[in-house]
């Protein structure tokens, strides 16, 4: 699919103001591309009609598979490919293996969703972040609208409705 | 604007008789069941009893013990009420603040579980503990114990061994005592907000929260010792403490909830929502892994040390035909039912899971204090019978109308708290 290429950004100074403003431009039927915000906002997942996240059920996907992982390697290694007797149990003594279950779980659990994360969210060592503008990882709050998926809305509309609702500057912004 | 004195703050909980009725029909199923079980125990138990030469076991021994079991399970969850609250304090928290009546109430159960738990121990000690028995301390008895006579100290200290346990009963009095001082003193600076308000009583209070902290972090331990591990005078465990700890906070993290769901499907509570609720449900779904993390801890290290004097707890309960059934209905009760139902995020913001999950954890954590009671008590004659059905009905229908009760007596919400409205304003 192609990439989206052009967007109109309203930058915002205040959190309140980016909350009302996120609704305003949503209520004038223009679809918002992306918030981006130094710190997070309270409450903006809910004013973006963000849906929750998926994340969790990688998460747990990929604890079940480090479980599955940890025993049966146990099982393999300890009942058929190397077996010893180890404080006089049996050779499949399945207490002793909880606490590798226990720490493969861990680890294929946050290792998944660290690495799912940084996929889905375009983090990913191959990828190209696309910085819309610096500023926000410092002060500044940044709606970044798409002209593509807005076909139905004028331009100079949507620059309006950003103006309106408390935007102190409104720019935009191409990639290549 | 939206905020936390929208409401009618001043609401009292109006304990009515059909609540009322409720309780005291569960107290007398309870009873109920208790009478069949006594005297089916009275009537049937001569048949065993001829297997111990010449030791016929008696039916009262099996009623000390489940009288053991609760006045030592509901005294956890009293005293986790008072402290969770403590615990708000201490942490500075806000989001529990229209929550904090619910936790305190079950204090009031403290002053009646150190009777009740004072009274058992001066009727019962020597069917429930082996170490009152002065014969043990008597080199010159065949009966001897060197290793209980090494440990003697710990409950005769300073009278000679055999005598009177006054460290012990010493113990029980200044634990309770403390206790039940600490709940009067954070209750009354609660109350005293109420009139008075102003920002001075929330660091009073968490002031006397942080001294009952420490006080409560040695004496949880100690107590659970003393009143628990005793009872296996030979075996020992270090993390015991910590393993009737987390028992407890469960158990009553459980019941904070359950009164939450119960008095916000009355109608009170209206500034409590579902995140409040869901915070909860992250507790009891948070300290359900912790306890199993500490019975798992003490269960694997025995196991694989497999040490005779340390195995032989285990080997009691697992390689027991009355107990070993039991202890997977711990595990599953206690872990693996609140590990998978609490795991999404809707169940723990949906009430009926929660209702669910948090009745069979109160069960469930009663029976993980019968099989440390129990085994080393009553041996092969105890069992999950009617009679420790009926008395946990009892003491629950008992604690449930002594918290609720005082729970009626005082507003529910403490409208003079300084994080009210943070606490309205509450949501994840």
């Amino acid at each position: 699919m192609e990439r989206d290429k052009h967007f109109i950004l309203g930058i915002f100074d205040d959190e309140d103001i980016l909350l009302s403003a996120v609704r305003e431009v949503r209520a004038a039927g223009v679809k918002i591309h992306e918030v981006f915000s130094p710190y997070p906002v309270h409450g903006l997942d809910e004013e973006l009609g963000y849906t929750r996240s998926r994340l969790p059920i990688a998460a747990f996907l990929f604890g079940l598979l480090g479980t599955t992982l940890a025993l049966t390697m146990q099982f393999y290694m300890m009942k058929f490919d190397w077996p010893m007797i180890i404080g006089g149990k049996d050779h499949a003594a399945f207490p002793d293996f909880i606490p590798v279950t226990f720490e493969l779980t861990v680890l294929l659990a946050a290792f998944g969703m660290v690495g799912v994360f940084m996929i889905s969210s375009n983090l990913k060592p191959w990828g190209q972040p696309r910085i819309f503008d610096l500023r926000s990882t410092d002060d500044k709050h940044v709606m970044a609208i798409d002209i593509a998926s807005n076909g139905s809305v004028d331009l100079e509309q949507i620059k309006s409705a950003l103006k309106a609702s408390g935007a102190t500057e409104v720019n935009s912004k191409s990639f290549e | 604007m939206a905020q936390a004195s929208n409401y009618n703050l001043d609401q009292k909980f109006d304990f009515t008789a059909a609540v009322k009725k409720v309780i005291f029909f569960l107290g007398g199923l309870g009873a109920l069941l208790l009478l069949i079980g006594i005297i089916a125990a009275a009537m049937g138990g001569h048949h065993e009893a001829g297997e111990e030469a010449g030791h016929a076991f008696h039916w009262s021994k099996r009623l000390f013990a489940n009288l053991w079991i609760n006045n030592v399970y509901f005294t956890g969850i009293a005293i986790i009420g008072v402290f969770f609250f403590a615990i708000q304090y201490a942490a500075q928290a806000g989001w529990s603040t229209a929550l904090l009546r619910i936790m305190i109430s079950f204090g009031n159960w403290l002053p009646i579980a150190a009777v009740l738990m004072l009274a058992t121990f001066f009727i019962a000690s020597h069917d429930l503990f082996h170490w009152t028995h002065s014969y043990i301390f008597d080199i010159t008895d065949p009966q001897y114990d060197r290793i209980i006579d090494g440990k003697g100290n710990f409950f005769y200290w300073p009278m000679e061994k055999g005598s009177f346990p006054i460290f012990y009963i010493l113990r029980m009095v200044l634990f309770f005592g403390f206790w039940i001082f600490f709940f009067n003193k954070l209750k009354n600076l609660s109350f005293e907000e109420d009139i008075k308000g102003g920002t001075s009583y929330w660091y009073t209070t968490r002031k006397w929260s942080a001294i009952f902290l420490v006080f409560f972090a040695v004496s949880s331990s100690v107590s659970a010792w003393d009143w628990v591990l005793s009872i296996d005078t030979h075996w020992f465990s270090t993390l015991f403490g910590w393993y009737v700890f987390a028992s407890w906070f469960v158990a009553g993290l459980s019941a904070i909830t359950l009164v939450t769901i119960f008095l916000k499907d009355q109608g009170y509570l209206e500034m409590v929502n579902q995140n409040h609720i869901h915070d909860l449900g992250k507790f009891v779904f948070a300290f359900s892994i912790f306890w199993t993390y500490i019975w798992f801890s003490q269960f694997l290290l025995i196991y694989y040390a497999n040490i005779p004097e340390e195995s032989v707890y285990f080997l009691e309960r697992l390689s027991s035909d009355v107990y070993g059934p039991y202890i997977f209905v711990n595990i599953v009760l206690n872990f693996v039912l609140p590990f998978l139902v609490l795991m999404t995020r809707d169940a723990k913001r949906h009430n009926i899971f929660l209702k669910l999950v948090c009745t069979l954890i109160i069960f469930g954590h009663w029976v993980d204090f019968f099989l440390m009671v129990q085994p080393g008590t009553l041996g092969h004659n105890g069992g999950l019978g009617l009679m420790e059905l009926g008395m946990l009905l009892v003491y629950g229908a008992a604690f449930a109308f002594v918290a609720l009760s005082n729970l009626a007596k005082k507003p529910l919400i403490p409208k003079n708290h300084p994080m009210l409205e943070e606490s309205y304003h509450h949501h994840i």
